[in-house]
This record gives C-alpha cells, sequence and structure tokens, in this order.
C-alpha cells in the first residue's frame, strides 16, 4: 500500500466519524473569528437556544472594518455607523458566549490570519477554519485549515465538527533556488499564472520542493494564503525545523513536557516518500522572476519584463472574452509592456504580506530613497498591533515615513476597502494583497497584485519596476 | 432550511467565466448583520451604473442596461445559466444568500469554487455542474428564445430543457438529502453527539497542547 501525505494523515487524525455516502464528519481543533462572517451566525445559535461546544478552541478579532488610523479612539474611531454597528455586534457576541476576543484596542488585535501564527494558536498538526477563505494561510504549518461559510461557523460553533468531503491529493513543487528579489509571492503567482484559478479545485495543495523548504514561515504563509486563489481550499507545507522554531515561545504553544511531546508529533507531519498525489505540477524556481498582475483575475498574471497579453493570440473564446473585458476594465492596451502602467497609489498589507519579514523587505527598497511624487498615496499597514510594535522596534517606521509612505494601524484596509482606505474609480495600485477582482479595492479600482519589494519599487518609480534593479 | 426537490423557472444567461463573490455581493453590503434583503444588491457594480451603498433604496438607481438580468425577458429568472469557475474569490456566504433573495433555486455551470459550491446547499440552492458542451448548448438555446425554462428534478438528478432532452448531474448523496428534506444539519450532526465527546476526549489524552 501506498504511503500517506501529509493531506491523508491530518485528515484521519481529524476523523470522527465516516458515513456511507462519503461524507464524513472532521473535529475542529481551533476556530478563528472576525466580524463580517459570524453575525448571523451568532444569531443562529441564539435562535436555536445553543451554546459554543468548546470555548478555549475559539479565538475572535475584529479585522475588515477596523480604521487605520486613530486607533487609540477604539471604536468611536470608526466612522461609518454600519460598520461599527458590526464591530460591536463581535464584540458583544464574544462577551455573550465567552469566547475571547482581542478587541480593538489590545495591541494583539490584527488579519485574524496574521494572529493566529503570531500567538500560536495555530500549531502544527491542527485542523483549522474561520469564515474567511484565506484560513489556507495557516496551513504553512502542516496544519488541515480551510475557509468556511457563515453557516459552517455556526455549526463549528454548535458542534466543533464540519460534514466534509475528502479533497484530492495535489502536488505543487518548486525546484531548485529562488534568485535574489523574489520571493514567496512571485512564486504563488508564478504558480497561480500556470495552473489557472481553477487549477486546484476539489484539491488540497501540498506545497513542496526545494524553493519553498527554503522560504522563511512568512513566505510559506503567503504561499498557502492564496492557495485560494489557485482555486484550493487547503495549502499545506510539510513540518520542518523552520515551522518548530517559528512555533516556539509563543504565548500559546505549549512548554516543557509538552512541548517534546508536541514536536515528536509535529516531525511525522510529512508526506511519506511513497505518497502518491492525484496530481502534480513542478515548477523550476529559477524560471521565476517578480510578478505582476495586469488583469482582474489572479491567473491574469506575468513577469516584470512582460507584456499586456494580446487577446488577439488566445485561441479559447471564453477566456479571449475575459481578457477583452479585463483590459477594458483595467484600462490597459494590449502588448504594452508591464512597466509602462503607471500607478497612483501603492498598498503594502493584507493577510498576504503584511508580517515582519515582508515589512523589512519593502523597507529594504525604500530606504534612503523618495516615494514618486506622481502618486497620490503609498501606504503601510502592518498586519498586527505586534507586527507594528516590533516594525517600530526595528525603525522600519522612521525609513518608510521619510520615504514618503504612510504608516498606519493594524487590520485589512485596502486588500477590500471595507473600511476608510480605498482606490478612487480608474485608479491604479500596486497591491501587495491577494485579489485583484473588479472593484475589490473601491469601485472601479485597477488592483495590480505584486511583491512587497516590487510594491516598493513601485512607489519609488511610480510605475512597475524590477525590484532586482534596485537591490544590487 | 426550505427543502428544493423540483423546480421550473426561467434562464437567464451570466455569459462570463470565473464570476466572484465580490461581482455576486461587494464588499460595502457585507456589513449587514442579518441574512436576508440582499437581492436587491446581487451583481451590484454590474446591475448599476452608480455606486450602491447600503440601506439604499434602489428602486431610483439608473440601471446598466447592457446587464443581462435588467433585461425584461429574464425579470422573472429563477435558474442562472454561468460559465467555469462560478462563485470563486471570498468565502462570504452573502453571495448564495443575495442570489436566493433575489430568486434564484438553481445555477448551473461548468465548475464552480468550492467553499461557493457548499454554501448553496447551506441555503437552499442548488449547484448544478454539467459539461462544458452541455452549457454550451443551453446558452444558445436560451438566448434563442424567449420565456426559455428549464426543469430541474433533484430526486431522479435530472436538467430538462423545453424540448425534453434531458441531461442528468452528480450530486452527492449527503448534501442531496438534506437539501430533499430541508434538513438543518447542525442538528444532524448533534446526533452524533456521544461520538464526538469521546472523540475529543482521547485527542485531549493525544494531544493535551491543544486544549487549555
Ligand atoms: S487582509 Fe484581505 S484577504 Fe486577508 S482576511 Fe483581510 S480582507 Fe480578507
Amino acid at each position: 500500500m501506498a504511503g500517506k501525505t501529509l493531506y491523508d494523515k491530518l485528515w484521519d487524525d481529524h476523523l470522527v466519524k465516516q458515513r456511507d455516502d462519503g461524507s464524513a464528519l472532521i473535529y475542529i481543533d481551533r476556530h478563528l473569528l472576525h466580524e463580517v462572517t459570524s453575525p448571523q451566525a451568532f444569531e443562529g445559535l441564539r435562535l436555536a437556544g445553543r451554546k459554543p461546544w468548546r470555548l478555549d478552541a475559539n479565538l475572535a478579532t475584529p479585522d475588515h472594518n477596523v480604521p487605520t488610523t486613530d486607533r487609540n479612539l477604539g471604536i468611536d474611531g470608526i466612522v461609518d455607523p454600519v460598520s461599527r454597528i458590526q464591530v460591536e455586534t463581535l464584540d458583544n457576541n464574544c462577551d455573550e458566549f465567552g469566547i475571547l476576543e482581542f478587541k480593538i484596542k489590545d495591541q494583539r488585535q490584527g488579519i485574524v490570519h496574521v494572529i493566529g501564527p503570531e500567538q500560536g494558536v495555530t500549531l502544527p498538526g491542527m485542523s483549522i477554519v474561520c469564515g474567511d477563505s484565506h484560513t489556507s494561510t495557516h496551513g504553512a504549518f502542516g496544519t488541515l485549515a480551510h475557509g468556511i461559510g457563515t453557516s459552517e461557523v455556526e455549526h463549528v460553533l454548535a458542534t466543533q465538527c464540519l460534514v466534509q468531503q475528502k479533497m484530492r491529493n495535489m502536488l505543487v513543487r518548486v525546484d531548485g533556488t529562488l534568485a535574489p528579489g523574489v520571493t514567496g509571492k512571485d512564486v504563488v503567482l508564478a504558480i497561480i499564472g500556470k495552473i489557472g484559478t481553477a487549477g486546484g479545485t476539489g484539491c488540497a495543495i501540498e506545497f513542496g520542493g526545494e524553493a519553498i523548504r527554503e522560504l522563511s514561515m512568512e513566505g510559506r504563509m503567503t504561499i498557502c494564503n492564496m492557495a485560494i486563489e489557485a482555486g484550493a481550499r487547503v495549502g499545506m507545507v510539510a513540518v520542518d525545523d523552520t515551522t518548530i522554531n517559528y512555533v516556539r515561545g509563543r504565548p500559546f504553544s505549549p512548554s516543557g513536557e509538552s512541548w517534546d511531546r508536541a514536536v515528536e508529533h509535529w516531525r511525522t507531519l510529512h508526506s511519506d516518500a511513497d505518497a502518491v498525489f492525484d496530481k502534480v505540477v513542478v515548477l523550476d524556481a529559477a524560471d521565476i522572476g517578480p510578478q505582476v498582475t495586469w488583469g482582474t483575475s489572479p491567473e491574469m498574471v506575468t513577469g516584470i519584463d512582460g507584456q499586456v497579453p494580446d487577446p488577439a493570440n488566445e485561441a479559447d473564446p471564453i477566456k479571449r472574452e475575459g481578457i477583452v473585458r479585463a483590459l477594458k476594465y483595467m484600462g490597459l492596451t494590449a502588448n504594452m509592456p508591464i512597466s509602462d502602467i503607471r500607478l497612483d497609489r501603492v498598498f503594502i498589507g493584507s493577510c498576504t504580506n503584511s508580517r515582519i519579514e515582508d515589512l523589512r523587505e519593502a523597507a529594504a527598497v525604500v530606504k534612503g530613497r523618495t516615494v514618486s511624487p506622481t502618486l497620490k498615496q503609498a501606504m503601510v499597514v502592518p498586519g498586527s498591533g505586534l507586527v507594528k510594535a516590533q516594525a517600530e522596534q526595528e525603525g522600519l517606521d522612521r525609513i518608510f515615513l521619510e520615504a514618503g509612505l504612510e504608516w498606519r494601524d493594524p487590520g485589512c484596509s485596502m486588500c477590500l476597502a471595507m473600511n476608510a482606505d480605498k482606490l478612487g474609480q480608474g485608479e491604479h495600485c500596486a497591491s501587495t494583497s491577494n485579489r485583484n477582482f473588479e472593484g475589490r479595492q473601491g469601485f472601479g479600482g485597477r488592483s495590480h497584485l505584486v511583491s512587497p519589494a516590487m510594491a516598493a519599487a513601485a512607489a519609488i518609480a511610480g510605475h512597475f519596476t524590477d525590484v532586482r534593479e534596485l537591490i544590487h | 432550511m426550505r427543502p428544493l426537490k423540483q423546480h421550473k423557472g426561467i434562464v437567464a444567461p451570466m455569459d462570463r467565466a470565473n464570476v466572484d463573490t465580490d461581482l455576486i455581493i461587494p464588499k460595502q453590503f457585507l456589513k449587514s448583520i442579518k441574512r436576508t434583503g440582499f437581492g436587491p444588491n446581487l451583481f451590484d457594480a454590474a446591475r448599476y451604473l452608480d455606486e450602491g451603498q447600503p440601506d439604499q433604496d434602489c428602486s431610483e438607481r439608473p440601471l446598466n442596461p447592457d446587464f443581462v438580468l435588467n433585461q425584461p425577458r429574464y425579470k422573472n429568472a429563477s435558474v442562472l445559466l454561468a460559465r467555469r469557475n462560478f462563485g470563486c474569490g471570498s468565502s462570504r456566504e452573502h453571495a448564495p444568500w443575495a442570489l436566493d433573495d433575489y430568486g434564484f433555486r438553481v445555477i448551473i455551470a461548468p465548475s464552480f469554487a468550492d467553499i461557493f459550491y457548499n454554501n448553496c446547499f447551506k441555503n437552499g440552492l442548488l449547484p448544478i455542474v454539467l459539461d462544458e458542451q452541455v452549457v454550451d448548448q443551453l446558452f444558445g438555446e436560451c438566448e434563442a428564445s424567449e420565456g426559455y425554462e428549464l426543469a430541474v428534478d433533484l430526486e431522479n438528478k435530472s436538467v430538462v430543457t423545453p424540448s425534453g432532452e434531458s441531461f442528468s448531474f452528480e450530486v452527492d448523496d449527503f448534501r442531496r438529502h438534506c437539501l430533499l428534506n430541508g434538513l438543518d444539519d447542525i442538528g444532524v450532526t448533534l446526533e452524533n453527539a456521544e461520538l464526538i465527546k469521546q472523540y475529543e476526549d482521547a485527542r485531549r489524552q493525544s494531544a493535551p497542547w491543544l486544549f487549555h
């Protein structure tokens, strides 16, 4: 019999009951909550007279609606009354049901996918869910982690379980070593460019190979974060020393004898050498350069030295129609060089790229340089209050401010523009977030997804430019 | 949950691939703490010419005449015909809530994004996967004849065209069972409460670091 994949191991470990019809009851170790997808779930619990099954499995924080300025004002700093009600509702629900919440003024508050790993609330071997598709981020720790809808948020609160169908196993292997200036973000954009936004549908993707092994936890999180943009609800990386060193000593991590026992188990969290995958995709790290999206889907991506495609060269009529529509929305012309795309704003942040390493990479590029006067705004939004504090300790805030970038308070911010940070109609933005859908960052806004280093380089130049030329 | 056994209704063709949940219901409407009332804002950015705000009266807003749902012939559509990878992007359940609130009961596409597909079943909406060629054929028929209807039978797992041509589809038994009977799946899961407790106790022993 063939060995097991990492996904097989995690699945088997959480199986409460296998049903004859192919569905299974899966136990959930950790449930993260935020203000947007939870109110209707709590309301459902209340209406049915149910209580949460296990309080200590839950952690909540407001992130989507919070302002990124004047954090000391707390909830009163939220100008939009509808947003304020949503954050208040989360506070009230957590208080009423007894769920741990890092509230808006807590220094530990931040984007839910940043604070889980930061606190050691995310641990290898767990099953983790959240009413948010980027829950795949936590798979970087060798966890079974995926997004769920609000009905399932309620289901997990009430039963600590989910009804699931097992997915297929997919391996994406990146062989070789990445060139300087090429990051996890470029790797995952290149993967999506290759397999498409539905390439991983129905699959759990394990990311492996030398290039992935050499990445830091931050880089691995960036890659798993965007597994969903490749259609896969689950992205994973096997546990190794990098994982274990990251987890050690965090507030919710085990210690003492419990730590040793945990590590012994975590060391088994990798695919067996003879495991068989349903689908395998291989990329060569040497072929990956800095990536930039030009369209309205993350698969509409090319290298910085590339060009906007010409729909006339696309044979598939549905894809051709998609390119025509995207070019019109984005205000770009076929065959124009990517480096000719001029920018109005730059956004460095989001659960994809707002961790300390991301900020260090961006700061290294802008250090001693000045943001192009042609830009309306360049902003840096750290992923959590603790990331912000650490960055300030390292002096990164000074570097950004001196270069002319804004230094904000933590939250989702312009990633989806539910708070006050948004693009104006027709504005082009170099963004380190994960989605370039129409209107995602503001009505009529035009998003280009890039790495933090590339966003920083674009801020300096005012248009896209190859960051590798700035870091020599 | 409202059960769905059979459904017959007018078909609206949404002729674009990769329709994401941001397009189905833009973020400004996710601020609601309710499950209902999203129908007027379904496809908001494509459907209206201005930028919609929560709690706004949509009856006065300028409609985009080119948008499919604004064409009188699709006015009472309850079956949405779509292209590849429908529902990709965010996990927001507001997307199926908006489709449901608008009046859709069935969505037919060559493929769906996983989370969206799952969310539909939780809300009495039936997503049906048919072959790309079949979907192409349905697009052609639908656009050619006004008032085009499809009849869907979940019990028999079939879609029947006005000319009587029938296509069968796959759906897993548990989801089908819940939708046919309108079952609340939390109740179904809690029938296993003892089993869950046993699993949890064993886990507390084998992995105590996961409990506080
Ligand atoms: S940062 Fe963006 S993608 Fe991440 S959780 Fe917030 S809104 Fe979602």
